[in-house]
Order: C-alpha cells, then sequence, then structure tokens
C-alpha cells in the first residue's frame, strides 16, 4: 500500500518539474556515481552550463564507469541519454563498436593533455596518472614494479573485472612490460594483500593501516594537501612511467537535442567546465594550462613517461592481460 | 497433526495468490535478461572455479555460524541478566551492515594494523593474518551469527513454560533437557537457519573478493558481474543466475529432508524460566559463550563508532535527506514484505508437505540481486524511466529480499501455533479473522515483530537496486556512504555509517520491541 503511495508521489513529482521547466529543453547526461555526488564536479558543472544554455541539465548516475557503459548497452537505441560522461579510454572502444557514438567534431587544440589525442568520438574532460600512494614518513619507497616486487612492501590493489583503476593497473603492467608482464605479476603476488572491488574499499583499507601502498592516483596526495591540510601522503614515481586514465564524454548516436548535446560537450573542454575538475574530482584537467591549477598541484608526483593505450589496443589485450593477472594471483 | 478436513480459507487463496507473485517477480526479471540474450552463453572453466569457491566457502560460513549460534541462543534462552535486551538487540546489528563498514570493523580488530595484532606484538608474539578463506569464513560467521543466534532463540522461547515447569517437577538433568528440547529443536530449526545463511553467503562477493585476498577468491556474483558489466555477456550472467537458483534449489531439498517439525503441545504462553538441571559448570559455559560472542560481535561494532561517531554532527545536510529517504524506504518495504509473508505462512503453515512453496520465498535470496535489478530495468524500460522508479523498485526489491527472513521466523510459528490452538479453534467453529486474531496471531507477535525488525533493518542497510538505477536526490543512506568514501570523505563516510548502523538498530529494536510486548505480561 505504501509503496503505491511513494509511486504515486513519484509520479506527481516528475509531472511537476515536468512541468515547471516545460519550457526548457532537457539535457540528460549519464554519469558516474560520484561525479555527481554533492563533492563531485556535477553541482558546479551543472550550473555553469544552465547559465548558458537555457536548458535543464539532468545528471543521472550509475555506480562507476564499466556500470555506465553496461547500461548505455543495455538500454540500446531506446536511451534517454544525450551525453555519456566518465568512461575511460580502455572501455571507449566496447561503446564505439557498438555503434552508440556519435562523432564530436571539437577540435582538439586547447587539449593540454601529455599525449596526443585523436579519437573522433570522444574528448576527454579530465585525465590522472595512477600511482602507488603512500605514507610520506615511508622508508625504501620502491621506484618500480620490479623494486616493488623484491620488496617487502604490501599494496592493496583493485579487481580488474569490477573497477576501472583495478583495470588501468592491469594496462599499466601490460603496456610498460608486454611479454614480461606474466612475471611481474608472479613476483607482485605475495606483495598483494588482498583485491577490493572498488576504489573506496582498496583507499580505506589504505588509511586503516593494512597495507603500506594503495593503488590511486598521483593527484591523491593533494585532496589530503588541500581539503584536509595534510602533507602526510605522497604517490611513489615509477621509473617505467605511469599510466593514464583519461576520462572523456562523448554524444551518443541516439541524443534527442543533438545540437544541445554538442554544446555541451564543447563547453566540457571551456575553462568554466575544467576549473571545476582540479579541486571537485581530483584529477588533472583536460584543457587548462598547468599555471591555471590551484596551489598544491604544484607539489604532486611528475611522472616522466606518461603510458597509455589507444582504445583499440586496450581492447585487444585486455582479455589476456586478465587471465594472466587472474592465474598469478590465484596460485 | 490430525488430519482434518481443511476447507479453502480466503487467508489461504491469499497466500496462494501471494507466492505466485512473489515467484513471477522473481522469475520474470531472470527470464527477461535471458530473452534479451537471446540464449545462453557457455560458462568458462573460472566460472566453474567461482562456483567451487561459492560451494565451499558458504557450506563452511553457514556450518560455522550455526554451530557457534548453538551455545549462544542457549544461554540467551535459558539465563536472565541484566541488559539482556540489549544485548540481543545490539548483536543483531553487524548483520545489517553494509559490508564495506562490517569489513572495516572486523579490521580494526583483526587486521594488520588491528587490536589483535597490536596486542599479539606487545606480548612478542607472532601476528595473525585475517586475509583468505578464514577471513572470508570469518566475516560471514560476523554477519550471519546474529541471524542464526536469533532464529535458535525464537525457537527456544517458543517452548511453552509449562513444559518448562514439567521438567522441573520431572527433575529433568541436563541430559534429558538435551534430549527432549534441546536436539528436537536443533533439528527443527537449525537446518533451515543453516540454509539461509548458505544462501546468503552464496550471494556475497564484495566480503569474498576482500577478505579472501585476491581472484581465487571469486564466487558467482562476481562472475556474474564480470559477465555483465566487464564482458556484457547477458547470456553467461543468466546461465550463471540460473546455477544460482539450481544452488538454492538443491539446498533447498537436502535441507527439507533434514527438517522436521518439533510440537511441544500447547501452553499459555508464561514467560520462559531457568531450566534444570542448572549446574555451576552450564553457568560457566553460558557465560563464556555470552562473553565471546558479545566481544566477536560487539567490538567490531565498538570500534566502528568510536571512528565515526565524533563526524555524524557535522555530516552534511544531503546525509541527513538520505537518512529521511531511506528511512521512509524501510518502513514501505517492511509493511510490503509483512504483507506477503503473513498468508503464504500461514498457507505453508497449513500444509506441512509443500515445501515448495517455500522455497518460493527462499528463491529471493538466491537469484542474485545484480540479475534481478538488470530484469526488472529490462521490464520497465519500455513502459516508464526506470530511474524515476528507483525508490519503488528498490523497496519492492528489498521486501522480496527480507520475505525469506520473514519466512523463516514466522513458518515454525504458525505451525506451532495451528499445533496448538487449531483444534481448539475448529471446535469453537471459528474461522477468518476471528481465528486469525484470536488463536494465530498472539502466537506470531514475537517472530512477526523480529521478523519486521530484520526486515526493516536489512533495507536499511541495503546497497543492491538503487546503485544500478539512482537519480538525482534519491540517494539512500548506503549509497550517500558509498559516495563520501569514493570522493575521499572517508571521516564523513565514517559519521555515516554510524548514522546508518544507529537507524537500522533503532528500526530493528522498535519493530522487535513491539513484537515482545505484552508476551512478557
Amino acid at each position: 500500500m505504501t509503496l503505491t503511495n511513494t509511486t504515486i508521489i513519484a509520479a506527481g513529482l516528475t509531472l511537476l518539474t515536468g512541468a515547471a521547466f516545460a519550457q526548457e529543453p532537457v539535457l540528460t547526461v549519464y554519469t558516474y556515481d560520484s561525479f555527481n555526488s554533492d563533492w563531485g564536479p556535477g553541482p558546479g558543472v551543472e550550473v555553469a552550463f544552465e547559465e548558458i544554455c537555457g536548458c535543464d541539465l539532468q545528471f543521472t548516475s550509475t555506480g562507476d564507469g564499466a556500470a555506465l557503459l553496461a547500461r548505455l548497452r543495455l538500454e540500446g537505441e531506446r536511451s534517454e541519454a544525450d551525453v555519456v560522461l566518465g568512461i575511460d579510454t580502455n572501455l571507449t572502444a566496447a561503446a564505439t563498436e557498438a555503434g552508440l557514438m556519435a562523432e564530436h567534431g571539437v577540435t582538439t587544440d586547447a587539449l593540454t593533455l601529455p599525449v596526443e589525442w585523436n579519437d573522433p568520438y570522444f574528448l576527454p574532460f579530465d585525465w590522472g596518472y595512477f600511482a602507488f600512494v603512500h605514507r610520506a614518513n615511508m622508508e625504501n619507497v620502491p621506484a618500480s614494479f620490479e623494486a616493488l616486487a623484491a620488496s617487502e612492501t604490501s599494496i592493496v590493489i583493485q579487481d580488474p573485472r569490477s573497477s576501472t583503476p583495478g583495470l588501468g593497473l592491469l594496462m599499466w603492467v601490460q603496456n610498460a612490460y608486454g611479454d614480461a608482464a606474466p612475471a611481474i605479476w608472479e613476483a607482485l603476488a605475495d606483495n598483494v594483500v588482498t583485491v577490493t572491488p572498488g576504489w573506496s574499499e582498496a583507499y580505506g583499507l589504505f588509511l586503516e593501516g593494512e597495507a603500506d601502498m594503495v593503488l590511486s592516483y598521483t593527484t591523491s596526495p593533494a585532496y589530503h594537501l588541500i581539503a584536509e591540510e595534510d602533507d602526510s601522503y605522497a604517490s611513489a614515481s615509477f621509473s617505467e612511467g605511469h599510466y593514464m586514465q583519461v576520462e572523456v564524454g562523448g554524444v551518443l548516436q541516439t541524443a534527442d537535442n543533438p545540437e544541445l548535446a554538442q554544446q555541451f560537450i564543447e563547453f566540457m573542454v571551456s575553462p568554466a567546465f575544467q576549473t571545476v575538475i582540479p579541486e571537485t574530482n581530483w584529477m588533472y584537467p583536460a584543457a587548462l594550462p598547468a599555471e591555471s591549477l590551484p596551489e598544491g598541484f604544484g607539489t604532486l608526483t611528475q611522472p616522466e613517461t606518461a603510458l597509455i593505450f589507444s582504445a583499440a589496443e586496450a581492447a585487444a589485450v585486455r582479455d589476456e592481460a586478465l587471465a594472466t593477472w587472474q592465474n598469478a594471483l590465484s596460485q | 497433526m490430525a488430519k482434518r478436513a481443511q476447507p479453502v480459507t480466503l487467508t489461504q487463496t491469499i497466500g496462494g495468490v501471494f507466492t505466485l507473485l512473489v515467484a513471477l517477480a522473481i522469475l520474470a526479471p531472470l527470464g527477461a535478461v535471458i530473452f534479451r540474450a537471446e540464449g545462453f552463453s557457455d560458462l568458462r572453466a573460472a566460472d566453474w572455479a567461482a562456483v567451487r569457491f561459492t560451494l565451499l566457502q558458504a557450506a563452511l560460513s553457514a556450518f560455522v555460524s550455526c554451530i557457534a549460534a548453538i551455545p549462544v541462543a542457549r544461554a540467551l534462552a535459558r539465563r536472565k541478566f541484566l541488559g539482556r535486551g540489549a544485548y540481543i538487540s545490539l548483536m543483531g546489528a553487524p548483520f545489517i551492515l553494509p559490508v564495506i563498514v562490517a569489513v572495516m570493523g572486523l579490521l580494526a580488530i583483526f587486521g594488520r594494523a588491528g587490536w589483535l595484532n597490536a596486542a599479539l606484538e606487545g606480548i612478542g608474539a607472532g601476528t595473525v593474518e585475517i586475509y583468505g578463506m578464514v577471513g572470508v569464513v570469518m566475516a560471514h560467521v560476523f554477519l550471519n551469527l546474529p541471524l542464526a543466534t536469533r532464529l535458535l532463540l525464537q525457537a527456544w522461547l517458543a517452548v511453552p513454560a509449562e513444559r518448562i515447569r514439567l521438567a522441573h517437577s520431572l527433575n529433568f538433568t541436563a541430559q534429558d533437557m538435551r534430549r527432549h528440547f534441546g536436539w528436537p529443536l536443533l533439528r527443527a530449526t537449525l537446518p533451515g537457519a543453516a540454509l539461509v545463511i548458505f544462501l546468503i553467503c552464496t550471494t556475497s562477493f564484495a566480503v569474498a573478493l576482500i577478505l579472501g585476498g585476491g581472484p581465487a577468491a571469486t564466487t558467482i556474483e562476481l562472475a556474474i558481474y564480470q559477465a555483465f558489466q566487464f564482458d556484457f555477456d547477458l547470456g553467461r550472467a543468466a546461465l550463471l543466475g540460473m546455477v544460482q537458483v539450481a544452488i538454492c534449489v538443491g539446498a533447498g531439498l537436502i535441507v527439507w529432508r533434514f527438517a522436521n517439525a518439533t510440537e511441544f503441545g500447547g501452553g499459555l504462553d508464561r514467560p520462559a524460566m531457568p531450566w534444570p538441571g542448572d549446574r555451576p559448570l552450564s553457568r560457566g559455559i553460558d557465560a563464556a559463550a555470552l562473553i565471546l560472542a558479545g566481544a566477536f560481535l560487539l567490538l567490531p561494532l565498538a570500534a566502528v563508532a568510536g571512528q565515526g561517531i565524533g563526524a555524524v554532527t557535522g555530516l552534511p545536510i544531503s546525509t541527513w535527506e538520505a537518512a529521511l529517504r531511506s528511512v521512509l524506504l524501510a518502513l514501505a518495504s517492511t509493511a510490503l514484505a509483512v504483507t506477503l509473508a503473513l498468508p503464504i505462512a500461514l498457507l505453508i503453515a497449513g500444509k506441512p508437505t509443500r515445501a515448495g512453496l517455500e522455497g518460493v520465498g527462499l528463491l529471493s535470496i538466491a537469484v542474485s540481486p545484480l540479475v534481478i535489478g538488470t530484469g526488472l530495468f529490462l521490464i520497465v524500460f519500455p513502459i516508464a524511466n526506470p530511474v524515476t522508479l528507483s525508490l519503488p523498485i528498490t523497496g519492492l526489491v528489498n521486501a522480496l529480499v527480507a520475505l525469506p527472513f520473514l519466512l523463516r521466523a514466522l513458518i515454525p510459528a504458525a505451525k506451532q501455533a495451528e499445533a496448538t490452538q487449531g483444534r481448539l479453534a475448529d471446535a469453537l467453529g471459528m474461522r477468518g479473522m476471528a481465528r486469525l486474531r484470536h488463536a494465530i496471531l498472539p502466537r506470531l507477535r514475537r517472530p512477526l515483530g523480529f521478523g519486521a525488525g530484520l526486515a526493516a533493518a536489512f533495507s536499511m542497510g541495503d546497497l543492491g537496486v538503487i546503485a544500478l538505477f539512482s537519480a538525482q536526490g534519491q540517494e539512500t543512506l548506503p549509497l550517500e556512504m558509498y559516495r563520501l568514501f569514493g570522493s575521499y570523505r572517508t571521516n564523513d563516510a565514517q559519521g555515516a555509517a554510524v548514522l546508518l548502523m544507529a537507524l537500522s538498530l533503532g528500526m530493528f529494536w522498535l519493530f522487535d520491541q513491539g513484537g515482545r510486548a505484552n508476551a512478557a505480561s
């Protein structure tokens, strides 16, 4: 009975909201959970875009990047989404192959990524380097995967089957070591305290003192430094280079309002959007020069080599890399 | 039970209809996923490894939880002590905690940097390693020992005081008590409790992965997650979902062979009293059981509370809004769960041979929440925007998930009420509502309160379907907590965890207390 009431109330509220914005077109953006939390970039982006678009920007969120893609594929052509925001380059091939995306047609001159960008379907909005975060007072910080594997250092990582950082780590080792990746994983196995389903659990375990290091981002210490005024965290610099996570957005083939969606994608690489990113998503903005970054970002580890697979390469090596990982860590 | 002509009553008709509806609500989503996948894909070798691991860890977890629950439930049944009610309520908390919070609590005690290892290091002893099969089973026992204890305790408390008094006057020894009360009670309740816990553990994935230590600890649920979100292979997800159902049915059939009802005859519902054959040794054993279980269950909770309590007052408004939303949702899904469970329980109790009916209630823990959620999404999507319906759908799924627990608590009590009061009610010609109100419901009050409390608390702590559907302004408290964790706001997240624990416990306590009103007068 109560359920029915809730339904009626929910339906009623929807009608009301619908009526209030009847004159404004609605732009539906699918994104991952933490993007659209009160502490994420969502609210800031919404305010900034609604000022210029004369529209109602609505975010719909799913668990993480992988769930976002699954959701889009589940809905197929009947999706209400106009824009997808927040899958990373390790997943974009699947979205493009499924015929979900329309070309963005935006020039990439303004991008400040350390790598070239030429994907016609997706445009990046932020990026970061994966890195092992540790306490600043840790002694003998390993400077490569080989050194880490040879040391007694304990780490917590994420499962690549259920989280995008986990998948990123897989790609990192694969990109840096190629055919030698299985040997690296076998040597790393005894350093891995445990594997978690997602980033939150892993970072939580690390903060609780369950491990010396956790797979996260070079930008993680910036949160502690800026938001908590705590400088006791740092990230290790690996000599083989650091794999990048590039988070992208794109217009869906099925967008109800392609012009508005296109306007949003262009807005995505404009300063109004980009300045929101560093202190809400704790990543590097994709189109903002380094001097515009908040104070504190300058103290972060700067990898000498940026590693990344193209979308097609990532899709090609994924299954085998996963099998290698599973074998090595199941022993 | 005497055979008697039983006319089909309205309650039974409703029970039958509800059973069908529940079966439909669970199987239709599974069917929708299969239909959308246009058939099954093959299972891989890794999937079979996941099936084996799932069965092994779930069987071990169920076995250890139930064995450990026996001395605790017995001690609670035959001892009165100050704070007994609070002890019972508090120790129920782990069961309703979101996984991440429960795991954090356990790690605060047993983890590498936990109290236990700090203490061991202090006395120069080696360290304890929690990761691996031991950790998985330990966490599942932490989560399920309270449930097993309460289900056993329900059964013990259902023994009429007159029987215990009779045992006193016959000078029963402890051994006699075991033979005439303990063993028959365990035989009747333990298999069912073990089955429920086994099924809960089969769908675990975060606990198994975090504490299992890595990919070797892959459960079927994680394999479903992978098939769905990583490979977008709906056919494999559906097939794995079917494997879970098959495990449920298989386990149900095995358990059904071992469970049989006990009948202790009628009583006047007086409160229980100390058992005969009480010796200092048994008092010592009871005290040890209560202290050990209390420490095991309450220390991790205390650690969680200690970490987060300071942050509660500073929580953002959105967290309080999410908390209110969660409370309303829990009330709605509890109302629905009770409405569904009562007629089904009465129907099953009236027909002791229909184990298949009870199986329907159990199905909902065995079917993967991810498969149900995805299936419901597929069903709703052509008709309405699933996001608009995310809260009602979450409420419905929570009610379905709570149903088995309610049935587990209600069926034995309903059977007993029929057995003890049914004949008298028949003789008096009591039918329909009058029979329900005067003969049956008073005997269901305690399990109903317990079951409703469990349903409410369970719904509070659930982070299942809402994560699949959520939209702006519809977050529940567990989802909000995960988002706080995901945004580095660990302190706020710990504060939200304490709020969640307090609200879940509070709701459980209120319902459970309501169920006990009058019972002791």
